[in-house]
């Protein structure tokens, strides 16, 4: 994987600090209305937690796009419900067995944020599902329903891809959006 | 008609649809021969589901606490479930509860492909 600069002590603290300002807007959620008290205990709660229940750093680098993030959430719900319609179909087709395959597919940016973030999006379109992450590697592997013809291998490998491409697009750094054109020459297996 | 009555009928309209996805959920995940094809019906279809759901409830409810709960429980649900059918669906692959018959290709048994 691509070494990412070590955090300074800056990067790190704002890291901490955006945890701490979700925790407490979840805890004032949770209560349902914001008052001193939800507040206070917020904190509390949110620096504890952060205290006792560590995770490794996964510091955001890149910047937010507006315009790319809205078509980032505006695929993604499409998706959902084509999703959502090709499995419900085959759930209900009387004596139907579905074929299924695993491929592997390697991303191109390899941030800790970046596989992650593909990973959960891409359990959620049409046809894939994750099955393991190998994060030194930066291999997604994937499951896919219902294929059928080869080339529907080839068609879930480059949906992969485009979601990725749209999670870097909409918050990646300039970087790492010079990454997606560069088409690595190891891409695994072109079926 | 009133902005109230179109929305409470736009949420009863979410209401249904969530839960016949939620119902076709449950079908597949009863139907579907494999660990790893189950999994796809407990992220999609439900997720989708439990959504539209809470889009009926919020709908219908429109209190400000209400939102922010409704708001809380579908990120919470967005964000778990992936997470939740990834470790299934490796550990099942993991102690070989996955019928290999019905892969047509399996690059991690196989990454030399």
């Amino acid at each position: 994987m691509t070494p990412s600069p070590p955090p300074g002590r800056y990067g790190r603290w704002r890291d901490q600090a955006i945890a701490l300002g979700w925790l407490i807007a979840v805890w004032n959620l949770l209560w349902g209305e914001v008052t001193w008290g939800n507040l206070v205990g917020g904190t509390l709660v949110g620096a504890a937690v952060l205290l006792f229940f560590p995770l490794p750093p996964v510091s955001f680098g890149g910047r937010l796009r507006p315009t790319a993030l809205l078509v980032l959430a505006g695929t993604f719900v499409v998706e959902l419900v084509s999703a959502s319609v090709h499995v419900a179909a085959i759930a209900v087709r009387p004596g139907f067995r579905p074929r299924g395959a695993i491929i592997g597919v390697r991303l191109r940016v390899r941030s800790d944020l970046n596989l992650a973030l593909t990973a959960e999006l891409l359990s959620l379109v049409p046809g894939t599902l994750i099955v393991q992450v190998d994060r030194d590697a930066g291999v997604l592997y994937v499951h896919v329903l219902d294929v059928r013809v080869p080339q529907d291998l080839t068609g879930s490998r480059d949906r992969v891809l485009a979601v990725e491409e749209r999670i870097v697009r909409a918050i990646g750094s300039d970087a790492e959006l010079r990454l997606l054109s560069t088409d690595p020459a190891d891409r695994r297996s072109e079926t | 008609m009133n902005t109230g009555t179109v929305l409470d009928w736009l949420g009863a309209v979410a209401l249904v649809a969530g839960a016949l996805l939620s119902l076709v959920a449950g079908i597949g995940v009863l139907r579907f021969p494999d660990v790893l094809d189950r999994m796809h019906a407990a992220t999609k279809p439900q997720v989708l589901g439990v959504l539209l759901l809470l889009v009926g409830l919020a709908l219908r409810l429109r209190t400000p606490t209400d939102l922010g709960m409704i708001l809380l429980v579908g990120v919470f649900q967005l964000a778990t479930a992936p997470v939740a059918a990834q470790m299934i669906g490796r550990a099942a692959y993991r102690s070989g509860r996955v019928d290999r018959d019905l892969l047509d290709v399996d690059e991690l048994a196989d990454p030399g492909r």
